[in-house]
């Protein structure tokens, strides 16, 4: 929590040049605002969360926000083509140019997500702050949402599995993605790939709120052009890459 | 005649035998209840007959809404339930959930997903 | 041959072919507990190839069971006697085929405790949830049609409930189509021809299998069928053979003239190793040339060849499916046009599929349940077609 904190007050200090003074007051407000529903209160649409990745900044051989995320998850992090990956780091070549770089790539939060569209049972749901879940108890495991995605977001669960994380509860046969770190947003808290990238110093992850104006990832899709991947689709992602 | 009463005196026996073997071995679960202490509702009978349909009310309430800390929750369960030595509420007929499961023969489906352990050792294992 | 003798093999036969079909019905409950018990990691599919060789059998099945219904359709809908007296077994094989197609997918679901799920939980938007819908619709409907074509009183009954038959099962197998063409972002379906195109190929299949199963009708029962009745179903086999060879043609023509798709295309059709290896080879030789060559040649069309032809359809509908859906998946998304990628998640790379021995067994589990329901409906019902003035005994005695 801290270090995310921080990296918000060390970027807005960064942007909003010589008024390092004033950025910290949004950085607070910001803090607060996360940590503004209180334990009983129901997620509200007047938030969406999401994320802005900076495609410069994140760092080719780097795959700490990937490590995190299996952390903070319970994931295995094996590779093996069974094995559930909720954010990978995708190398990229651009055929003109040639310029090389990479970018992690996870469930993109869609504001109209194809697997909700297509689920069965409506067991992937968009909860009412953006973010695209899988609710374990209805899912069937037809793994048709993993057929839909967009993005290659999507796992199913081939194994039986034991030593889940309390909070992150998941199991054989059903299906699963980047939950945007649920659990830690409704504490508060940011994501654990966000976390992890400040802490190594490359600040490539955003978080926060798209909808509140006043936040540093709001500030900053007004300020440079973003790119939502396969904007084709309008989808209108709540993940966001700049610099691609 | 002689065969069939003592077939019938047989069966009797065994039928007897089987009895007081069960009196002995009690069917009844002998359940490791954990912590225990103050349960979220304090009648056991209750408790007993309907912590599905509480949890499962929750469930959907935290999942699709977001609603958190409220009083009837899993992880909740397991951190005042799971046994004393292997802080878990499965593993053998003495474990607070399996134990009654299986004594009632209800199938438990909770922990193909969720955690069994209670969440100090989970962290502490490590 | 006297008549008693001759039941008595017949029930002797009888019941080595339901042994026979239980047996394969076993070996596919074995696969899915199996892959109930340690889950998906026992089959060859994997997080790129999702839907794997269970979704090609049921996928056959569905397809194929409103297929058969067709040959009940020519008969009542639009008024052909020969066709009216197969109108029976069509309507059972239809059953049993549905049956044996749900079953795969069902049993093949990640959770199949939870099936009832997918009834209390309906999503409106959702195809799949519209094909839960309509297959059980077909159910109902298939047996009411039954009844309808079997019960001296109900015979009034028979043209609009035959009617209501055949617009269910083109909505369902457009629902089947659908299933597909709804995933977008995938460049193997985005089609809108993909509806019309599994219509076709449900007349062609369906029409396969009914002649499998009424050639093998006419052996047990020691009958021959009138040539010039089974001239008039191998000329429409031929037909719908030709014609699903030319949707599919259009179907990969148009997604030729995509520019995004051609990659795709070169992959299923040139350089995809298994994949156009199983379509070319596959449906377009054994699926359709050579059933058409059978069917047409001259000195062609005699049972033996109708009996190929029709095994060759069955044979090439599944390379067909095989390279749809496996293929489809195997050739990857393509998230970042214009870049090349690579990941530990097989961003840009071909995924890898090798069918699993439970993936088998689910399936032929499948074809074995159609198989039996078949078997006992055509005999407690008694749906061997009879043709007035055409059934000869083969060695009469
Ligand atoms: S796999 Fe689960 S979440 Fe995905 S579409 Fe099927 S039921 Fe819905």
């Amino acid at each position: 929590m801290n270090e995310t904190n921080l990296d918000r007050r060390d970027f807005l200090a960064k942007s909003s040049v010589g008024l390092a003074g004033l950025a910290i007051a949004p950085g607070m407000l910001l803090y607060d605002l996360a940590h503004g529903r209180p334990l009983g209160e129901a997620a509200s649409n007047k938030v969406r969360w999401g994320m802005l990745i900076d495609n410069n900044k994140c760092e080719s051989g780097c795959t700490d926000c990937v490590t995190a995320c299996n952390t903070e998850n319970g994931l295995s992090g094996g590779t093996k083509p069974t094995d559930s990956q909720w954010i990978r780091k995708v190398q990229l070549k651009d055929n003109f140019t040639g310029r090389i770089s990479s970018l992690p790539m996870m469930c993109q939060h869609c504001e109209h997500p194809p697997c909700v569209d297509v689920c069965p049972t409506q067991a992937s749901f968009k909860r009412a702050d953006g973010i695209v879940l899988v609710d374990k108890h209805t899912c069937i495991g037809c793994r048709y949402c993993v057929m839909a995605c967009p993005y290659q977001a999507r796992s199913f669960v081939h194994e039986v599995l034991t030593d889940q994380k309390p909070e992150v509860p998941r199991g054989k046969g059903t299906v699963e993605s980047c939950t945007l770190c649920v659990h830690r947003i409704d504490k508060g808290e940011t994501t654990a790939c966000a976390e992890a990238c400040a802490k190594a110093g490359h600040n490539a992850i955003l978080f926060g709120d798209l909808n509140d104006p006043e936040s540093a990832i709001a500030k900053r899709i007004r300020a440079v052009t973003s790119t939502q991947i396969r904007a084709d689709l309008g989808l209108n992602t709540g993940v966001r890459y700049e610099g691609i | 005649m002689i065969m069939a009463r003592r077939l019938t005196a047989f069966l009797f026996s065994m039928f007897f035998a089987a009895a007081v073997h069960a009196a002995d071995n009690s069917p009844v679960p002998h359940l490791d209840i954990g912590k225990g202490g103050q349960c979220v509702e304090p009648d056991h009978t209750l408790m007993r007959k309907t912590h599905m349909n509480l949890l499962k009310h929750q469930r959907d309430e935290t999942m699709r809404k977001g609603i958190r800390g409220q009083k009837y929750s899993l992880a909740e369960c397991v951190e005042c339930h799971a046994g004393q030595k292997t802080n878990s509420v499965l593993g053998s007929n003495e474990a607070f959930c399996q134990g009654c499961h299986a004594y009632a023969a209800v199938k438990l489906d909770c922990f193909e997903c969720h955690a069994n352990k209670r969440k100090v050792t989970a962290e502490a294992s490590k | 041959m006297s008549t008693a003798s001759f039941s008595r093999n017949e029930s002797r036969y009888f019941y080595a072919l339901a042994a026979l079909g239980l047996f394969v019905v076993f070996l596919g409950y074995l696969g899915m507990h199996n892959m109930e018990e340690h889950g998906h990691i026992v089959s060859g599919m994997n997080n790129k190839v999702v839907w794997g060789l269970p979704h090609v059998f049921a996928i056959f099945m569905v397809v194929a069971a409103s297929g058969v219904l067709n040959i009940g359709s020519i008969g009542t809908v639009f008024g052909q006697t020969v066709y009216k007296s197969r109108t029976p077994l069509a309507g059972i094989m239809a059953i049993g085929l549905l049956a044996g197609g749900l079953a795969v997918l069902m049993l093949d679901l990640g959770r199949p405790d939870r099936i009832i799920i997918a009834a209390t939980y309906f999503n409106p938007t959702s195809v799949f949830a519209w094909n839960i819908f309509l297959y059980s619709g077909f159910f109902g409907l298939a047996v009411v049609y039954l009844w309808t074509s079997m019960e001296k009183r109900m015979y009034a009954w028979t043209k609009p409930v035959g009617l209501a038959m055949f617009a269910w099962r083109v909505i369902l197998t457009s629902g089947t189509g659908l299933i597909f063409a709804f995933l977008v972002v995938r460049q193997a379906y985005a089609s809108a021809l993909l509806p019309p195109m599994f219509i076709v190929l449900s007349f062609a299949w369906g029409m396969a299998v009914f002649l499998l199963a009424q050639a093998a009708m006419y052996t047990w029962n020691d009958k021959v069928i009138d040539p010039a009745i089974q001239k008039r179903m191998k000329n429409l086999l031929g037909l719908f053979v030709v014609s699903s060879l030319y949707l599919v043609a259009a179907y990969h023509m148009t997604n030729l003239y995509f520019a995004k798709q051609t990659a795709f295309e070169m992959f299923i059709l040139r350089d995809g190793g298994i994949y156009p290896l199983l379509f070319w080879g596959g449906y377009v030789l054994i699926g359709s040339i050579l059933p058409m060559a059978l069917v047409y040649l001259p000195g062609m069309g005699g049972t033996k060849s109708i009996v190929t032809a029709s095994s060759l359809v069955v044979i090439g509908s599944f390379a067909f499916l095989y390279v749809l859906i496996i293929g489809g998946q195997a050739f990857p998304l393509s998230i970042f046009p214009g870049y090349e990628v690579s990941s530990s998640f097989g961003d840009g790379a071909i995924a890898r599929y090798i069918p699993s021995l439970p993936e088998v067994q689910l399936g032929m589990g499948g074809l074995a349940i159609a198989y039996l329901i078949t078997l006992i409906g055509a005999r407690i019902f008694k749906t061997m077609p009879h043709d007035v003035a055409v059934v000869a005994t083969k060695n009469p005695d």
